[in-house]
């Protein structure tokens, strides 16, 4: 048996130490700890270590995270943000967490017990699942799927389920109202994020996260605006930030899909919803900002670009979620089918067009593109993303049905009226 | 096209990114408070109050108890009721001040103070005792002579019975010598200038 | 296959993020799409016109603070004139300059609160919001200059204002005065162009002038509906006829049009608050009255009450006021909410007989339906906001 796993360094090491022989680890220096016949043992354990890892940095960089919005996001509003726990404040979130584990766990008589419970953990779960391609560092990832960005895709619309869930199952008008529009929205989003993404894989010629950013002499913000553009969009509105928070939005309904749910699931879905941004701040990164690669020795300081730039992509998450009201559903709609859908496409075929003649009639390699044809293809694709910007923000416009205004002086002059 | 009007916005909070905030990190830091802040804890001068109970009715809510008894000497002859039960229900008031309007020797003050959370309704209840000891710094809310000398109940010390008052007033003088100012409904149309008359500006 | 759908009915309030109080709706909803609306209030319903029965006329003033508690000074103002009314006195100039001052500060303040809470329900994370309450705390802290309150000022008095602003206030004004344009221009810059903003307000919730003044409706709301209604240059009370300002005026009664209004009416005001500032005189603050000065000791003897002065002699204006049996005034102002009135009956007593209170949130609230049947949830909330609704004066 070889486990797929068995780049990854830490699963190694852990596999080697506990269950490694000759018989089915040849990769392992010598025999581990375990009897033979127990490899299955050391495989959960090597599997459980890299979990245990990974579900706490999730749910730490989510703390981290809804500790810097809120510090942030109050800056930006000229407030100062939480600031009583530890210096900084930077206790809060242990403290709102303790403070949520503590409160009474309701679950509403009428509720679906089981979908009700289930939301939390199906959420947590896409999340940590999307994680598992994301290269953090130069060989360290957990797993490089071939698939990568397909799989990416995949995975992040389990939470569209999950939340139509909660919305059903909390057995709340509010909630169901929130599920609706969360079903609508994140079906429709979908689209423009897959097709977004069609470009920078007709690039690199593969779906791997790794190659695409092994791939990226030249950061493909750059080369791919248009879908760079489409892309942040269509995941902050599968985040439900800001401009597209309609699924929660709590001057309409409350708290949406999660309206019913307090103390630990709560919780959980909002560390979730924390993580996701971080998760798609750290997507962002890797495809379209060069993930570890930076100025200079990516391979020692990889990490530490890749949150330099995660951490860019956070804050400007943020700065959004400050600055904008949110738009209506049809609005939000029609800004997904009549304005990201054809950018998507446009930049889908202009891409396409471009690999084809510097991938193959130009000569060199076939299927590479060197740096200076990135370059040039950059050159190209932003004018492009402006035109096509311009030209589609028209048409997006909503029309709505206008009454004709009435204009009428009815306003007598001043000081003709009666005083009694 | 979309996004100009977007872009502005988005430079306008990141102007107040940069920009100091303008709360106040309250226990730490406070705002300055006013001289004529109407204040929780009543500054009330034994001396001065003569029992009339003005306040007590001029108060909108009703929430201020006064229980008097005679003095040594009967008010006739100068001497003043004794306060027995002075209370205020801080509970139920709302800093109106209509009862400091209302006193008419000086006695009753409003506070300067905002803090009084407690965890019983009683503890709301200001009481003769708390009254007669309180440091008293009145808040200068109706009290000109207070306001004129340029006393700060936040930054100054205490005023003790004999500095409050506003005795020099014509009327006062007036009211000694067995006067009394009756009201009559002025003429309509009879717009007052200004700078007559002998009120206050 | 058709899916058999059916309307949805949701009780939002009172309890509720966006309500503005604790407004009830009746929601029908087909999908997103509203069929009926049904207001339901009363929750906060608090019996003042009758409290005011029980009460002095001056400590009426106290329960007008509470009606539109983002707005108390243009309450009391109302209040007052309709006391004086009855009385037949008046305020003397400087008092008069006062309270206006004091009225368009509240305005611009008021119009801020409005503002910040209609770009809430808009969904724009409490930003702008917080940049109009850092505005309105400047004017607040004035307030508490003047009154020692911020929010329940009882500053006004008939016959007046209860006492002159200290001296350390027209410095602060000043400074408000030169920082209130740049605190405008960034709410603007915020604002105004914001492509998300002008979609979801513009052509949203049209109130047409007909309606508007079929209905009633009055203030801020009416005006963005293109009728150039405002008391202050229709009725002008106070020194509103010495002064200089102009009245907005909507083009469609949209949402984004009373939304505008309200910024160029916070203008307006500031531009008010400058000319009284500029203008104002030293002079007595509270009506003076003819009054006897009437010996005591005579009295005491049960003589005949010989006047102690020779001719009349001016005092203030006692604090027991006690207007004429049978007299009846209608005080009324243009609030920051539009036409607010008090409509006082006297019997003779210290109290009054009746005190009717024309709120003009109750009123403008009734236009509601009109606005909201045939569009979204989202756009419910806005709608709501947008015509800026007190609770404390719909319930009163
Ligand atoms: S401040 Fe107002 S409510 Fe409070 S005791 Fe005095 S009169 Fe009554
Ligand atoms: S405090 Fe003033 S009004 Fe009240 S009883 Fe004493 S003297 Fe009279």
């Amino acid at each position: 048996m070889t486990p797929f796993l068995q780049e990854n360094v830490v699963f190694r090491e852990v596999y080697c130490f506990l269950g490694g022989n000759e018989g089915n680890a040849s990769w392992c220096g010598g025999d581990g700890l375990l009897p033979g016949g127990f490899e299955w043992a050391a495989y959960f354990a090597a599997g459980f270590v890299i979990m245990f890892i990974l579900v706490n940095a999730a749910l730490l960089g989510a703390a981290v995270f809804v500790w810097s919005e809120r510090r942030l996001l109050a800056r930006f509003q000229a407030r100062r943000g939480p600031n009583r726990w530890g210096p900084w404040g930077i206790f809060q979130p242990i403290a709102d967490l303790l403070k949520l584990i503590i409160k009474e766990d309701i679950v509403p008589n009428a509720a679906d017990r089981l979908a009700f419970t289930l939301v939390p953990i199906i959420m947590l779960m896409a999340l940590l699942l999307s994680l598992a391609v994301m290269p953090f560092a130069r060989n360290t990832y957990l797993v490089n799927l071939n698939v990568g960005i397909l799989y990416i895709i995949a995975v992040s619309s389990m939470s569209t389920i999950a939340i139509f869930m909660a919305g059903w199952s909390s057995a709340n008008k509010y909630a169901m109202f929130g599920a609706m529009r969360g079903v609508a929205m994140l079906i429709s989003y979908e689209i423009p994020l897959v097709l977004s993404l069609v470009g920078v894989v007709l690039i690199v010629g593969s779906m791997s996260l790794v190659s695409v950013v092994e791939a990226q002499t030249v950061p493909f913000l750059l080369v791919q605006p248009l879908g760079a553009l489409v892309f942040m969009l269509g995941i902050s509105a599968e985040l439900n930030r800001t401009p597209f928070d309609i699924l929660e939005a709590e001057s309409e309904i409350i708290a949406g899909y999660h309206t019913e749910y307090s103390g630990i699931k709560f919780a959980l879905i909002q560390a979730a919803e924390m993580a996701g941004v971080l998760a798609a701040s750290g997507f962002l990164a890797t495809i379209f900002m060069g993930g570890w690669s930076g100025p200079f020795w990516s391979g020692q300081l990889g990490a530490f670009w890749f949150l330099v730039k995660l951490a860019g992509f956070v804050m400007l998450f943020i700065w959004i979620r400050a600055t904008f009201p949110r738009l209506r559903i049809d609005q939000i709609m029609a800004f997904a089918w009549k304005f990201l859908l054809p950018l998507a496409l446009i930049n889908f075929l202009v891409t396409a067009v471009q690999v084809y003649f510097f991938g193959f009639y130009q000569g060199d390699v076939p299927g590479e593109l060197t740096r200076n044809e990135l370059w040039i293809m950059a050159a190209i694709n932003i004018p492009v993303a402006l035109i096509a910007i311009g030209i589609f923000g028209r048409f997006s416009r909503e029309k709505v049905r206008v009454p004709e205004p009435v204009f009428q002086n009815i306003a007598p002059s001043p000081r003709t009226m009666e005083v009694d | 096209m979309y996004g100009f009007g977007l872009a502005k916005g988005l430079m306008v909070t990141l102007k107040n990114f940069i920009r100091p905030p303008f709360t106040i990190q309250y226990p730490e830091e406070r705002i300055p408070q006013h001289p004529r802040f109407r204040g929780e804890e009543f500054a009330w001068y034994e001396e001065r109050c003569t029992g009339c109970a003005s306040c007590a009715k001029y108060c909108p809510l009703g929430i201020i108890k006064i229980v008097t008894s005679e003095g040594g000497r009967s008010p006739q002859e100068g001497g003043h009721y004794d306060i027995d039960v002075f209370d205020i229900d801080i509970g139920r008031c709302m800093f109106c001040g209509l009862c400091v309007e209302a006193c008419p020797y000086d006695a009753l003050f409003m506070g300067s103070g905002f803090e009084r959370g407690r965890y019983e309704r009683q503890d709301l209840v200001i009481t003769v005792d708390e009254l007669r000891e309180a440091v008293k710094k009145p808040s200068t809310w109706f009290r000109p002579q207070l306001e004129d000398s340029g006393y700060d109940p936040h930054k100054d010390s205490a005023l003790d019975w004999r500095a409050v008052g506003r005795e020099k007033w014509e009327w006062h003088q007036r009211e000694k010598a067995g006067a009394r100012i009756k009201f009559r409904p002025a003429r309509v149309g009879d717009k007052t200038q200004e700078g007559d008359g002998e009120a206050r500006s | 296959m058709a899916i058999r759908t059916e309307p949805v009915t949701i009780n939002i309030g009172p309890q509720h993020p966006s309500t503005h109080g604790v407004l009830r709706l009746r929601v029908t909803f087909d999908g997103e799409v509203i069929v009926d609306v049904e207001p339901v209030f009363g929750y906060l319903h608090r019996g003042s016109e009758k409290l005011a029965e029980e009460r002095n006329y001056v400590q009426v003033l106290t329960l007008t603070d509470r009606l539109d508690y983002v707005a108390s000074m243009t309450n009391n103002q109302a209040y007052c004139i309709a006391v004086e009314k009855m009385l037949g006195v008046e305020a003397p100039l400087r008092g008069q300059y006062l309270r206006v001052l004091a009225a368009e500060l509240q305005r611009a303040a008021s119009h801020l609160v409005a503002t910040g809470f209609l770009l809430q329900d808009l969904g724009a994370l409490a930003t702008p919001l917080m940049y109009c309450f850092r505005f309105r705390e400047k004017i607040l802290d004035l307030f508490e200059m003047l009154c020692g309150a911020r929010i329940t000022v009882s500053y006004m008095r008939p016959g007046g204002v209860f006492s002159d602003a200290p001296p350390d206030f027209w410095p602060a004004l000043d400074d408000l005065m030169q920082e209130a344009p740049h605190l405008i221009q960034e709410l603007e810059q915020l604002l105004m162009k914001n492509e998300i903003v002008l979609v979801r307000t513009k052509n949203v919730g049209v109130l047409s002038a007909e309606s508007a003044i079929a209905s009633s409706v009055s203030g801020p709301v009416l005006r963005a509906s293109g009728v150039a209604w405002d008391w202050r240059k229709m009725d002008p009370y106070d020194i509103y006829d010495r002064l200089e300002f102009d009245v907005p005026v909507g083009e469609r009664g949209d949402n984004y049009d009373r939304f505008r209004v309200r910024i160029e009416e916070v203008k307006q005001s500031l531009r008010i608050v400058e000319q009284c500032r500029d203008e104002i005189h030293p002079g007595p603050v509270r009506a003076d009255v003819d009054a006897e000065a009437i010996d005591l000791v005579l009295e005491r003897r049960g003589e005949a009450e010989k006047p102690l002065a020779e001719g009349p002699v001016r005092a203030e204006l006692p604090f027991v006021l006690r207007p004429p049996a049978g007299a009846e005034a209608y005080g009324r102002v243009e609030a920051p909410k539009g036409e607010l009135a008090f409509y006082l009956v006297s019997d003779g007593s210290i109290a009054p007989y009746r005190c009717k209170i024309r709120s003009p949130s109750l009123i403008n609230l009734t236009v509601l339906r009109e606005l909201l049947v045939g569009w979204k949830l989202a756009d419910m909330i806005v709608t709501l906001g947008s015509i800026d609704i007190n609770m404390g004066e719909v319930d009163r």
